[in-house]
């Protein structure tokens, strides 16, 4: 196998028990969703819409950003824009140093991950503490997260426990989930409430009237915004809605899909700064305007970040997170990478079957195998095509342009059910590598067809 | 140029076509027993649920659900079994320890168990700090999905804060196995009058 997916993968499934319980447990999470889609007899309009609102969202940035931050700043609200990565990790810092902070809150944001904030910030001596659960075991393991809903989906109980007894002192072999989550609410009480700053993502900017969506089941968005002075929320530029009628189509979307919830338990509307608080609001590019230009691909920016396309992928599911190159996995970490760099990210896009499940399930309609598939057909362009492929491709161009070489080919080619296994499994063909090649037929369908054996 | 121009001036040249906002008409999904069903969804979302009789006292009920709570803290009018007014405290991390708060919900919706809250008191961590969170709710303030939810709001008063609130904070991100109170409340109840 040729990929790092591939090699990576090959790891993961090692562990034959592990395997099946990922994958077990995210398909019983795309059931849930299924269930949730069910009940309600507008789902598709649903889905229609959200997809619908996002193009036309995307497609008009120019003047909805600039008026959510002319309402922002209305309600109170100090606006950043940032070009790219290291420019919002300097706006973070300038803001921190300003009020000589030194302990961050935040929650959870892919964004900050894209942009590798957390270790720049490091580097300047703040304190980041992760304070979604799953986020803050992985950040104490040392480890990424998996999936972008479900962070530490890929970790075991007996590994937190013994994590949490290491650096948090917690009882001895104890690994029952509520006393370890208990244990958490108590270790993260302590840093929401002496937090110098807090941090937000955002689910939904809403233009009309420049306020922040964000959604939570542990309420860890709130309770750290609840205490600090400071709050600064960062978000892409294409989360941005029209209005707070759109949020009515996206809420219903978002947890149904992501988790199989009709909600999350907290949606949360951030308007205006709290009493003597300064609340900070960074729109972010980052490569996004130039996913603008590129019609193939521009539904990536209708991507809502609910995980659903993870969930239901065969390949994600058997292969985990940590398969994947780009920082995002999945259907929409594999587009998302090649639009990133198509060159560095080419490895994943083989990680596919090409079943389009992921393309069936998403709430805001990207097409992603679609994707998939266009990225594939330009390896050969960016020049990262598999070479054996390659030149068994142009092989196969030279028997299917001429008929007769074709047919006398197909005549002998049952002689290769014969061959001893070194001469059909070896370095030459990648198809024999990870699964049994199939048998050739003794007679070619051309050939049954002529002695009318085909009924 | 600054950094907002530079990004409009990119965002105007790779738009390549606009599209058309979408009517949001929709045909959204209605319940012929709206009381029962929200009951139902707050239920599934791990919230409590005490439906008020006419000549029982708001205050003798929370006494009675929570019998062990020492501080108890609400600033609504009606509520005297209040230990404090959460907005004497200049400092919300003073709000660390509250056993219940009793607040006030806008609405509910029906699809998903989710109440409205917008901010009532100086600081919002009186929804999220306590142990417990009683709702005050009027049973006839019910809408059936969020986009009649989101309309309501769009006609309301404007807000500083606002959240929708499906019962008790909740994770599962230790095995998928679901625990209640990660950080928020740990239980959630809706006293509906």
């Amino acid at each position: 196998m040729s990929t790092l997916h591939s090699k990576a993968a090959a790891r993961f499934i090692k562990n034959r028990a592990q395997e099946l319980w990922h994958d077990e447990t995210l398909w019983m999470v795309r059931a849930k969703r299924d269930k949730m889609s069910r009940s309600l007899p507008e789902w598709e309009n649903l889905r229609n819409l959200a997809s619908a609102i996002k193009m036309y969202s995307n497609s008009h940035l120019d003047t909805l950003l600039q008026e959510f931050e002319m309402n922002a700043k209305a309600n109170g609200a100090i606006v950043h824009w940032a070009k790219d990565a290291e420019e919002h990790n300097q706006i973070v810092y300038g803001i921190l140093k300003e009020h000589n902070a030194k302990n961050l809150i935040k929650s959870k944001s892919m964004l900050t991950e894209e942009c590798e904030m957390a270790s720049f910030l490091k580097s300047k001596d703040i304190d980041v503490v992760e304070s979604d659960l799953g986020e803050r075991i992985l950040q104490l393991m040392n480890l990424k997260p998996s999936h972008i809903v479900l962070p530490a989906i890929h970790v075991k109980r007996q590994q937190v426990g013994k994590m949490m007894e290491k650096e948090l002192g917690i009882e001895k072999d104890n690994f029952d989930p509520t006393y370890l989550t208990h244990s958490m609410r108590k270790h993260l009480r302590e840093k929401f409430l002496h937090a110098d700053a807090s941090m937000t993502g955002a689910n939904f900017a809403v233009a009309s009237t420049g306020e922040i969506v964000v959604c939570t089941n542990e309420g860890n968005a709130d309770m750290g915004t609840s205490f600090a002075k400071v709050h600064i929320a960062t978000f892409g530029m294409e989360k941005i809605v029209p209005n707070v009628e759109s949020l009515g189509i996206f809420t219903r979307l978002l947890a149904r899909s992501g988790t199989g919830q009709p909600i999350t338990s907290y949606t949360s509307h951030y308007k205006t700064p709290a009493e003597g608080c300064e609340f900070h609001i960074i729109i972010v590019d980052n490569g996004r305007s130039n996913i603008l230009s590129q019609p193939e691909h521009i539904k990536t920016l209708n991507c809502i970040r609910c995980g659903e396309c993870m969930n239901t992928c065969p390949v994600y599911r058997r292969s985990g997170g940590y398969s994947y190159t780009y920082f995002i996995p999945g259907p929409i970490g594999i587009n998302l990478g090649m639009l990133k760099n198509s060159k560095a990210y080419s490895d994943n896009v083989s990680a596919c079957s090409l079943c389009l499940s992921c393309s069936y399930v998403c709430p805001v309609k990207v097409d992603l195998g679609e994707q998939i598939y266009v990225w594939r057909q330009k390896l050969d362009e960016i020049g990262v095509a598999n070479k054996q492929k390659k030149a068994m491709s142009l092989g196969l161009k030279l028997l299917m342009d001429r008929p007769k070489l074709f047919n006398s080919a197909l005549k002998f080619a049952p002689i290769v059910n014969h061959l001893p296994r070194f001469i059909v499994y070896n370095a030459a063909n990648a198809w024999g590598k990870g699964r049994e090649m199939p048998e050739f037929a003794k007679e070619s369908f051309n050939e049954m067809w002529k002695k009318n054996k085909v009924k | 140029m600054s950094s907002k121009e530079v990004i409009l001036a990119r965002i105007r040249q790779n738009t390549k076509q606009r599209y058309e906002m979408p009517d949001l008409d929709i045909d959204a999904i209605i319940f012929p027993d709206k009381l029962h069903t929200f009951i139902e969804a707050l239920k599934a979302a791990g919230g409590e649920i005490y439906l008020l009789e006419n000549e029982e006292n708001v205050n003798q009920v929370i006494r009675k659900l929570y019998p062990k709570a020492k501080h108890i803290v609400s600033s609504l009018k009606e509520i005297d079994c209040a230990t404090s007014n959460p907005d004497r405290f200049e400092d919300p991390r003073e709000l660390d320890g509250t056993d219940v708060a009793i607040v006030k919900g806008s609405f509910g919706v029906v699809e998903n168990g989710a109440i409205w809250l917008t901010k009532q008191t100086r600081h919002k961590a009186v929804f999220f700090i306590p142990e417990a969170l009683v709702i005050l709710l009027d049973k006839a303030r019910l809408v059936n999905n969020m986009n009649e939810a989101y309309e309501k709001i769009h006609q309301s008063e404007a807000y500083d804060y606002g959240v929708f609130m499906s019962g008790p904070s909740k994770t599962a991100d230790i095995e998928q196995a679901l625990v209640f109170g990660a950080h928020g409340p740990i239980r959630v109840t809706v006293i509906l009058q």
